[in-house]
């Protein structure tokens, strides 16, 4: 909270955080957002709501997204999106029956040189056929791969160390003093 | 064939697999050219982007220095770093952030030292998991061993970054969106002009939005100088850029090339880079510059990689991206992909877009 000037910046650090808590957005979560940023229950939801990211209904331990945009589906990745469907369990936008998966048809994740892209809770995965993508959710079924994915909702595993070092009033009337002693310099100081 | 004779300057590290950690960083020449920066005084070092003639790397290619010379004189203003890469195809930030992060974090400080400003938020895409994690490491690095903070390397210069992470929006590469975004609300874009962030930005104060790769062109700039950044390249053009390749090509991959240089056939086809189509087969078209910029066909494969070259044909080299169809590809089939991108993504503040977009699909 403190790293922000004001307290609504925090908005989508915090739903990231609640959203860890919970593996999605509970309405408590958000009603603590709420409390901490000075916004309404109804302010959180509406900005939350907004993004793709965040989840307002449970979602499974592992959200698979499967990019099927302009490079991936040149390389199969509408396929890909079905061969996950299969082998997941569930259609795309719901969750297997046994709440581990969620299915997520994406737009472009930025890995296009490694397509079809497949992301597992934001994760790149790097599974382009589909028997190396199989291979991994066997993988995540048995929790060979907690360490490299974390459950959903964990976004940024490294936290800040320390909050912010300096006041913003030491900042502003440093770069005065600075000021102050740049313009006092003749040109001739300058060469 | 491609001419492949300048060094790479924001790739420099690529070869090493810890390429992120702060070691790596450090015994490569790491943090130089902070500590050459603040030997000097702020305007000299915006004076040498200028020289330089840096475009923005975000994709309208905007000047850096004209854009920073628009800063407003104000007690409090910011730098807000631009990393929400979601232009389709575009995959250059993703690669700076997740491999070259104390690059990034260096290039930051240097532009905030040379505008005096020591409040930066670093906005990077929610969806790149593992690049918040290096970039926020790196900036826990970077405190530790007095490149951030409070009297940075005993100058007397203070700064403060914040990492901010995305949460999945498109339209948040916008600028004025990207503002709304970190001030805790929805990303619609602000209208402008009149009022553009370098007047009234981050909580109405002056604000300069800048890309990650242009940040990342900056401790090569200082080192050596704005001049022999601008002998690379030709025309407005200067430097090096990210390309990033992909598509119906044997080698899809980014690869760093001087301007100008170069042209798509050579991008596409050395063997060096894109090595050709997927079984010898022909081009039918490609994209220049993310999928926002109108197609070309095989006839302009000849024109240089060059912001105006393009420019000048009908299209942009926006983002850099590059996308390959061949004979095989359906092109019906590629544009309603990437108008369904375009509604999926449309942030529905102006009804043109909203319901257009859906139309179109």
């Amino acid at each position: 909270m403190t790293l922000y000037p004001k307290k609504r910046s925090a908005m989508l650090a915090l739903l990231h955080l609640a959203q860890e808590q919970d593996g999605y957005l509970s309405d408590e979560g958000m009603a603590e957002v709420a409390e901490l940023t000075d916004t309404s229950p109804a302010e959180v939801r509406g900005t939350a709501s907004f993004y793709d990211m965040y989840h307002l209904e449970p979602v499974g331990k592992y959200v698979v997204g499967v990019c099927t945009n302009v490079a991936c589906l040149l390389a199969g990745g509408l396929e890909m999106l079905e061969h996950a469907s299969n082998t997941l369990g569930c259609a795309v936008g719901s969750t297997s029956p046994d709440g581990l998966f969620t299915l997520e048809e994406t737009e472009c994740l930025a890995d296009c040189d490694i397509a079809p892209c497949v992301q597992v809770n934001h994760r790149f995965v790097r599974t382009t056929t589909p028997e190396t993508f199989d291979a991994f959710v066997t993988d995540l079924r048995s929790g060979r791969r907690e360490s490299e994915v974390p459950p959903h909702g964990t976004l940024i595993r490294v936290r800040r160390s320390g909050g912010l070092r300096v006041s913003e009033q030491e900042l502003v009337s440093e770069r005065a003093a600075a000021r102050e002693a740049r313009e006092a310099r003749t040109p001739k100081e300058d060469k | 064939m491609a001419t492949l004779d300048a060094t790479p300057i924001v790739s420099s590290r690529r070869e090493f697999v810890d390429s992120y950690t702060l070691e790596r960083y450090l015994a490569t020449g790491g943090y130089e050219g902070l500590k050459k920066a603040l030997t000097m005084y702020p305007e000299d070092v915006a004076a040498q982007v200028d020289a330089a003639s840096l475009l923005g790397r975000g994709g309208a290619g905007f000047p850096a220095g004209r854009k920073w010379s628009m800063l407003r004189k104000a007690p409090v203003s910011y730098l807000v770093i631009n990393g929400d890469e979601s232009e389709p195809a575009t995959f250059k930030d993703h690669y700076l952030v997740e491999r070259e992060p104390h690059q990034l974090v260096e290039g930051v400080t240097i532009a905030a030292y040379a505008l005096q400003v020591s409040q930066v938020f670093i906005f990077l895409r929610g969806e790149f998991a593992l690049g918040l994690e290096h970039v926020q490491q790196a900036i826990n690095d970077a405190y530790d061993q007095g490149a951030l903070g409070k009297n940075i390397f005993g100058s007397g210069f203070s700064i403060d970054i914040v990492l901010q992470p995305g949460a999945g929006a498109y339209i948040c590469g916008e600028e004025t969106a990207l503002i709304e975004a970190l001030e805790g609300k929805r990303g619609f874009p602000r209208i402008k002009p009149p009022f553009f962030p370098a007047a009234i930005g981050l909580y109405g104060a002056p604000t300069v939005v800048n890309n990650v790769e242009t940040m990342s062109n900056l401790p090569w700039i200082v080192l050596n100088g704005g001049a022999a950044f601008a002998a690379l390249g030709g025309g407005r053009s200067t430097g090096t850029r990210l390309f990033a390749l992909s598509g119906r090509v044997n080698n899809p991959n980014m690869f760093e090339l001087e301007m100008v240089k170069n042209t798509f056939r050579d991008l596409i086809y050395d063997p060096r880079l894109g090595n050709g189509i997927i079984d010898g087969k022909q081009l039918k078209a490609f994209i220049p510059g993310g999928v926002s910029a109108p197609w070309f066909g095989p006839d302009l494969l000849d024109l240089p990689l060059g912001q105006d070259e393009v420019g000048e044909k009908g299209s942009m080299l926006g983002s850099g991206s590059i996308v390959v169809f061949d004979e095989t590809t359906c092109p019906v089939r590629a544009a309603w992909r990437i108008t369904k991108f375009f509604s999926r993504e449309s942030c529905g503040q102006c009804t043109p877009c909203r319901e257009g977009s859906g139309w179109s699909e």
